[in-house]
């Protein structure tokens, strides 16, 4: 520990990158990223696929080096101390492997031997993960016929069985129904409550609205970072207009004429189940135009108002070029 | 002839699983209008895939009546295979093919002859973004590309419905905000019947009807908007400093209809919104628990899936009850 | 049953393009064949050259020493070394000095004149090709050198002693077809059936289960295809790239290891393409069975296994117990054997195959039959 430098353990952060690069040939995966993460933070990192979400995260777990730039864990340096950040971090990913021919507890005491714990830090550590991953009764099940929520939890059990400071969650939730990912995320919040620091990557936009706060990644740039709410109010370029329409395929025909012909300037419109979803950069100066447009085609308005953007809708608007959307 | 584009009735579909009887499909019926977009969703295992599967008749069914278009779905597959386009769950298209080959793979097993090929693989490749990477290999496209091209080779030979098993698992929420905007323009400019699957509750949304499936049967199929409607009370939502005492506290609170977990947050639906909210308010003081955010908020999707799937599930067991006592 | 050429094309199209575009796969396709054909017929060369030898010629006569030169103009033997008694020789052989000892008692000459001639032969009988081949060498030479002298006696504990005989009828035996024991030729019309007869069943049961492991399949049965025209569209690229591999196989026979080839080449490749179908309706006989392309390799695998030693190509079928002979009838190979040796060596035409092509026929039929009730265009 001697070895350690002491300017790195002076970032008493568990999460630190300062301008992050990371380049394959002539592709940037990760360009220029800076951000931190708070003790006891549920921080979501989020990105379209192929936007260096992975890259960021491989790059803090040491097992790939950055082109310039730091990534420090725990005070760590991800390039150089990899040892000393592996011993403190947990890792799940979607591929996290249980052996699916043995028990829920084998598989705990599997990665428990694998982490080095002496017997009775073991016995402790599987009691604990045992009951709040909620698995009582079935800790001699073989894991393969665990369902998909319990496997899930259990995985998450064996990543953070030698108890670290902060976990990588990479897609942890992917094919797992909404009630289960509840369950999930309510034991992340257990972790943080406990001090744990949690880095999270998901696809599912109603997912990242638990997150206290999210980093959006695109291109390998960071493009947004602040919390869900705020977000909201200062990532969205556009504004998102429902449109009820007593017609609303005949409806959504007239208004893509519309974007197309460039007569109201619709960054997207549309079809969203009954309704019509349109974002726009001024909604209240068209509302009138839209409904006027409909009418002139016999399609009857019943409600045209301005509702609040989800955060996938503030994550499109930040990842995407307005005209890219189709 | 029938009237519906899908129809199933008291459809039951068992598996023999080790000599074991397993009932994937338990009696569900459903019909869908020609031109709707349906979205059958259910936690994973609910029997999803395998409904869309008979009703397909790439599986034989056990008992009951299915039929697309007024064809059986055991007497006549092949009628109903040359009038629906399909999307299997997994990716499922010849990897090593290149998306043209590909397109024209299916062209051919679907019998279009050469002059219509030549008119609708450029349009089909124009509609998915696809044109640029004709000669890519299908196995080396994105997630969100690959479901694109499985959608324009599953419309090749211009079906009358589609049926989709979550087309959008796994793909980002660029992508999958594109694929939902191609569905619709079909909605919208071929009047397409959409029979989907999906796990994500926001993609619910999106459709004009809903089918919530749970231990294979239907237990809803309404309109998003009606089931929200169905939900019982008004929905608070807040974030409690210590969030097990406050989850007990709101449990055992009159007027308290459910309380769901979100994240570091409680979703707690109530009677009566001001009543509720005071009374949570005091509570959680002469607790001495902090709280911020205490407020009123929509009911989406995911909480009335929620709230549904767990009344199911305490119905079945107070049956399960009245049947021991009996 | 229905069959619309123009989904029988595409799918035909795409198979094509699928196996082209397997680099690989092709590499292994044609380069294991080739590493089989040279490994097996090599390796299958049981006769044993050059032997070392050693002499204990108690005679010292012109008849003995020619007879000596006699045995090592047959290439078989190698006079290493000369000895003086019977003892020394078995010492030499217990020493694995030398495989064989000729001991050739006194006035040799002389007996072979009053063609009562004897003469010892000592060999290793813990080399059993040694055994043989020297058996053999040693009786042919030793009726080519006197019409007096045979030796036909056995003794597979370890020596062949010949007994005084005098034979009043000259033995001679011609070998047929392959007039210098040539084993190769033996080996080769065989081993290029079984080469097939592996690729074919293997490739087919691979086939299915590769378009179901890979999801392909469930997107294909969603489509009007019917179950004839899914089933030709994997035979028929299959059965194009087996017959190049025969095209390959037989032009390396006769060019690379000299086989010459006596039959009429048309009617090779007919029945060959027989044999193809009935290995390739076994390999999606197998497909139907098994989940995982593991699986399908190992079941495979076994008929591979029958292939080399049930089948009659190294071991002879009629020296066979029952149940071994039986279980060699489920391998396509063990009729086709017959088949290639006949036309590939003899020359002979149909009219002397014809039973084996029937029961090919017959066996086709049968597992085309049996897949095609197996194979359900459903998923389960």
């Amino acid at each position: 520990m001697s070895a350690e430098p002491f300017t790195a353990r002076n970032h008493e952060l568990p999460i630190l990158i300062q301008n992050l690069t990371k380049r394959f040939g002539d592709f940037t995966a990760v360009d220029n990223v800076s951000f931190n993460v708070q003790s006891g933070e549920v921080f979501g990192w989020l990105g379209p696929n192929g936007a260096g979400k992975t890259t960021t995260i491989r790059m803090l777990l040491g097992l790939i080096k950055p082109t310039s730039g730091n990534a420090f864990v725990l005070g760590f340096d991800s390039a150089t101390q990899t040892k000393l950040v592996h011993a403190n971090v947990g890792y799940m990913s979607q591929q996290f492997t249980l052996y699916s021919d043995l028990t829920a507890m084998q598989n705990i005491r599997f990665y428990g031997g694998v982490h080095g714990l002496s017997s009775d830090e073991l016995r402790q550590r599987i009691a604990e993960i045992i009951r709040t991953a909620g698995l009582e009764g079935r800790e001699n099940t073989l894991t393969g016929s665990l369902s998909g929520g319990w496997k899930q939890r259990l995985a998450l059990g064996c990543a953070i069985v030698h108890h670290p400071k902060v976990v990588f969650l990479d897609e942890p939730t992917a094919g797992v129904d909404p009630i289960s990912r509840r369950q999930f995320w309510e034991l992340i919040y257990q972790m943080a409550k406990e001090g744990v620091t949690v880095l999270v990557t998901t696809h599912y936009m109603d997912e990242a609205e638990l997150c206290q706060r999210v980093g959006f990644i695109t291109g390998g740039k960071l493009v947004a970072l602040d919390s869900v709410s705020q977000l909201k109010q200062t990532q969205m370029r556009g504004q998102v207009l429902e449109i009820g329409a007593s017609d609303p395929e005949k409806a959504m025909r007239i208004l893509k004429a519309a974007q197309l012909n460039g007569r109201i300037p619709f960054d997207e419109v549309a079809l969203y189940g009954a309704q019509i979803h349109a974002v726009m950069p001024d909604a209240q100066k068209y509302k009138e135009a839209i409904q006027r447009l409909l009418m002139g085609e016999d399609v009857q308005v019943s409600s045209i108002e301005r509702v609040a953007p989800t955060l996938e809708d503030v994550f499109i608007s930040s990842v995407k070029a307005p005209a890219a959307i189709v | 002839m029938n009237q519906f584009a899908i129809s199933a009735a008291n459809l039951v579909k068992e598996f023999k699983v080790n000599k074991h009887v397993v009932t994937a499909v338990n009696g569900l019926s459903l019909q869908v209008a020609p031109g709707e977009t349906f979205g059958l969703i259910g936690p994973d295992g609910a029997g999803k895939t395998t409904t869309t599967r008979v009703i397909l008749g790439l599986l034989s069914r056990t008992s009951g009546e299915s039929s697309v278009l007024g064809f059986d779905s055991m007497n006549d597959m092949y009628q109903i295979r040359e009038r629906v386009g399909y999307i299997a769950q997994q990716f499922s298209l010849p990897p090593n093919l290149t998306v043209m080959e590909n397109m024209l793979f299916f062209a051919g097993v679907h019998s279009v002859d050469a002059e219509e090929q030549k008119k609708r693989i450029p349009e089909l490749l124009a509609f998915a973004g696809l044109s640029e990477f004709s000669n890519r290999l299908a196995g080396k496209l994105s997630g969100g590309m690959k479901k694109k091209l499985a959608l324009a080779c599953s419309l090749i030979h211009e079906p009358q419905v589609v049926m989709l098993d979550e087309p959008t698992l796994g793909v980002d929420p660029v992508s999958r905000r594109e694929f939902w905007n191609l569905l619709g323009n079909l909605r919208a400019e071929k009047g397409l019947t959409i029979f989907i699957c999906t796990p994500y509750m926001d993609e619910a949304e999106r459709c004009t009807r809903v089918g919530l499936i749970y231990e294979g049967k239907l237990i809803v199929d309404d309109s998003p908007a009606n089931i929200k409607r169905v939900i019982p009370g008004h929905l608070l939502e807040f974030t409690p400093s210590d969030f097990s005492s406050a989850l007990k506290l709101c449990n055992e609170m009159n007027g308290v209809l459910e309380v769901q977990t979100y994240g570091e947050k409680l979703h707690v639906f109530v009677d009566d919104v001001l009543k509720c909210k005071t009374q949570i308010e005091d509570a959680l003081a002469s607790q001495g628990i902090a709280y911020d955010h205490l407020r009123e908020i929509e009911v989406r999707m995911e909480e009335a899936f929620i709230s549904l799937i767990r009344r199911q599930k305490e119905s079945v067991e107070q049956n399960e009850m009245i049947g021991e006592v009996r | 049953m229905q069959l619309n050429f123009q989904r029988l094309a595409a799918l035909i199209r795409k198979e094509s393009i699928q196996i082209l575009r397997d680099r690989r796969f092709i590499l292994l396709f044609l380069g294991l064949t080739i590493v089989q054909l040279f490994v097996y017929s090599y390796s299958a060369s049981r006769s044993v050259y050059h032997m070392p030898m050693a002499v204990v010629d108690q005679s010292r006569d012109a008849t003995s020493a020619a007879f000596v030169q006699a045995l090592v103009n047959s290439q078989y033997f190698d006079v290493t070394m000369y000895l003086d008694d019977e003892s020394q020789a078995k010492d030499a052989i217990d020493k694995g000095e030398v495989k064989a000892a000729l001991i050739i008692p006194p006035h040799f000459a002389a007996e072979v004149d009053q063609r009562s001639a004897n003469f010892l032969m000592l060999l290793d009988g813990s080399d059993q090709f040694a055994v043989r081949s020297g058996y053999s060498a040693v009786g042919l030479v030793a009726q080519n050198f006197g019409l007096q002298m045979s030796a036909e006696n056995l003794a597979l504990s370890g020596a062949v002693s010949s007994t005084n005989h005098t034979l009043p009828i000259n033995t001679f035996a011609q070998v047929l077809y392959n007039p210098d024991m040539n084993d190769k030729w033996f080996v080769i019309p065989g081993i290029i059936g079984m080469i097939l007869q592996t690729l074919a069943v293997e490739q087919a049961a691979i086939f299915l289960v590769r378009d179901r492991e890979w999801g392909t399949m469930e997107q294909i049965l969603a489509t009007p295809v019917r179950q004839l025209e899914l089933i030709l569209s994997k035979l028929i690229p299959l059965s194009v790239l087996c017959l190049l591999t025969l095209g390959m196989s037989v032009a390396l026979g006769i060019y690379w290891f000299g086989v010459p080839f006596r039959g009429n080449l048309f009617l090779y490749f007919w029945l060959a393409l027989l044999f193809l179908a009935s290995c390739l309706g076994l390999g999606l006989v197998i497909s139907t069975r098994v989940a995982t392309q593991f699986e399908a390799e190992a079941s495979a695998m076994i008929f591979m296994l029958f292939g080399l030693l049930l089948t009659g190509l190294f071991y002879p079928r009629t020296g066979m117990p029952l149940v071994p002979q039986l279980i060699g009838d489920i391998a396509p190979l063990t009729y086709f054997l017959r088949i290639s040796r006949g036309i590939y060596m003899k020359g002979v035409g149909l009219s002397f195959v014809w039973s084996d092509a029937l029961i090919l026929v017959l066996y086709t039929l049968i597992v085309v039959f049996i897949s095609s009730k197996r194979f359900k265009m459903r998923l389960d």
